[in-house]
């Protein structure tokens, strides 16, 4: 995939819930400026809430990588989780709907996967957690290659 | 070595000319702006607030730690100077100001030292100048950090007020409470939520409680969590909870989430959630009609 315009990628830091509010508000910021609509970006944001709370949680903190993305066609927002916690021994289990080891909903990685168009994880027990999700902007068709 | 004796005996001899010129730099100080603005109702208690502050330096030049800002010398003047600072902060003073109306009591004290010797141009005057004027910029560190601290105090303050403030309950009507919630929800917000939602059901006699979300920019699943946990403690407590202003974006997001709120009684709006909670204790509302209303 061709990812030029890589212009602005922001580091933002995940070590508390004040941190949590921080990294929404940029997404969300990001997304609008970038075209994204009001249900794609309350995805979007909803996305990064859910990534985030498992890096502060399970990843005990690490930061966030928010890229906005052009590929010629269509404009997107990469937002890269990563921490040095104890990585996902499982990750099939830990992608299932309702699996949670800490208390919560369960939905958290598997609920993100389904808002964004992108998902990869890179997890290796005791060396930490990279989650990337990218989402682009839904576009209105646009005219065939070769039909003006 | 004559160096080393200069530099050593440069801070007594600071700390000896604070001493005794004490009354005059007061009076000058009390007519910089940092103390002018802050004691604006007696000039005779800025003076006295001057003198505290040079004591506090004399006795830190006595200590030699001319560059410690936690010199037990600046003990007795932290709260005052940090109130001063406030008071600067709340008149909308920047951190920065603050600071420079602090580096301004610098030159009327250097100016006065001065002239205490036969050779204002002299090493040993030199000497003494530098020493005062280290022991300045520590004066002027030691006021920024009380100010930062009684920023972060502030902060704290603040937030905990935001916590109170943000979740009143409000009786719609006879047995119907509502809570409109605005902003983040988090842990500690929730919390406060539902433990005033219960107390209010219990004082109201509530059989019917509004959860209106409309304020709540994101609905994760934490979000959802918290919310159908406070409904799940309404019920407990005999009260038929509902979570109305669900925006259609949020409602989409949910689902797509994957949060099963089945469980969960939910209106789009807050009229349509009170309409259901009226209807359900019979109460009908009408609109008066026309023939009533004609006298």
């Amino acid at each position: 995939m061709q990812r030029s315009g890589q212009a602005s990628a922001t580091s933002l830091p995940i070590g508390s819930d004040a941190d949590l509010a921080w990294v929404r508000q940029h997404v969300r910021q990001c997304a609008a400026q970038l075209g994204f609509g009001l249900v794609q970006q309350t995805k979007l944001v909803t996305a990064a809430s859910e990534l985030a709370r498992n890096t502060l949680v399970y990843g005990g903190g690490g930061r966030v990588e928010v890229t906005p993305l052009d590929n010629g066609r269509s404009r997107g927002l990469s937002m890269s989780f990563i921490d040095s916690g104890p990585g996902i021994r499982d990750l099939e289990l830990a992608m299932t709907d309702g699996y949670t080891t800490g208390g919560g909903l369960g939905l958290g990685l598997s609920g993100a996967r389904r808002l964004v168009h992108e998902f990869s994880v890179d997890t290796e027990p005791g060396r930490g957690t990279t989650v990337t999700a990218v989402a682009w902007v839904a576009q209105v068709p646009a005219s065939r290659p070769g039909v003006r | 070595m004559s160096e080393q004796d200069a530099a050593a005996s440069a801070p007594q001899v600071v700390s000896s000319f604070l001493e005794q010129r004490k009354e005059q730099i007061a009076q000058r100080w009390a007519d910089a702006a940092l103390f002018r603005s802050v004691f604006t109702i007696s000039r005779d208690e800025a003076v006295e607030a001057c003198k505290a502050v040079v004591d506090a330096l004399s006795e830190v030049a006595v200590s030699g730690q001319l560059e410690n800002v936690s010199a037990p010398g600046f003990t007795d003047v932290r709260d005052q100077l940090g109130r001063m600072a406030a008071t600067r902060t709340r008149a909308g003073s920047t951190p920065g100001q603050i600071a420079d109306e602090v580096a301004r009591l610098r030159e009327p004290v250097v100016d006065l030292l001065r002239e205490e010797f036969a050779d204002p141009a002299g090493p040993q005057a030199h000497e003494s100048a530098l020493a005062l004027t280290l022991l300045l910029g520590t004066l002027r560190l030691v006021v920024m950090e009380t100010a930062l601290d009684a920023n972060a105090e502030l902060i704290e303050r603040q937030r905990q007020q935001l916590l109170e403030v943000a979740t009143p309950v409000i009786k719609l009507w006879e047995g119907t409470v509502a809570v409109p919630l605005i902003g983040t929800l988090d842990s500690a917000r929730s919390q406060v939520v539902m433990e005033s939602l219960l107390e209010a059901i219990v004082d109201q006699r509530a059989r019917y409680a509004i959860l209106d979300i409309t304020g709540v920019p994101t609905v994760d699943s934490l979000v959802a969590q918290h919310l159908m946990k406070t409904v799940a403690a309404a019920r407990l407590m005999g009260a038929e909870c509902i979570v109305s202003g669900i925006r259609p974006a949020i409602a989409q997001t949910i689902v797509q989430l994957g949060i099963d709120l089945g469980s969960v009684l939910t209106r789009a709006s807050l009229a349509d959630a009170l309409a259901y909670a009226l209807s359900r204790q019979g109460i009908e509302v009408s609109r008066a009609d026309a023939g009533a209303s004609a006298r």
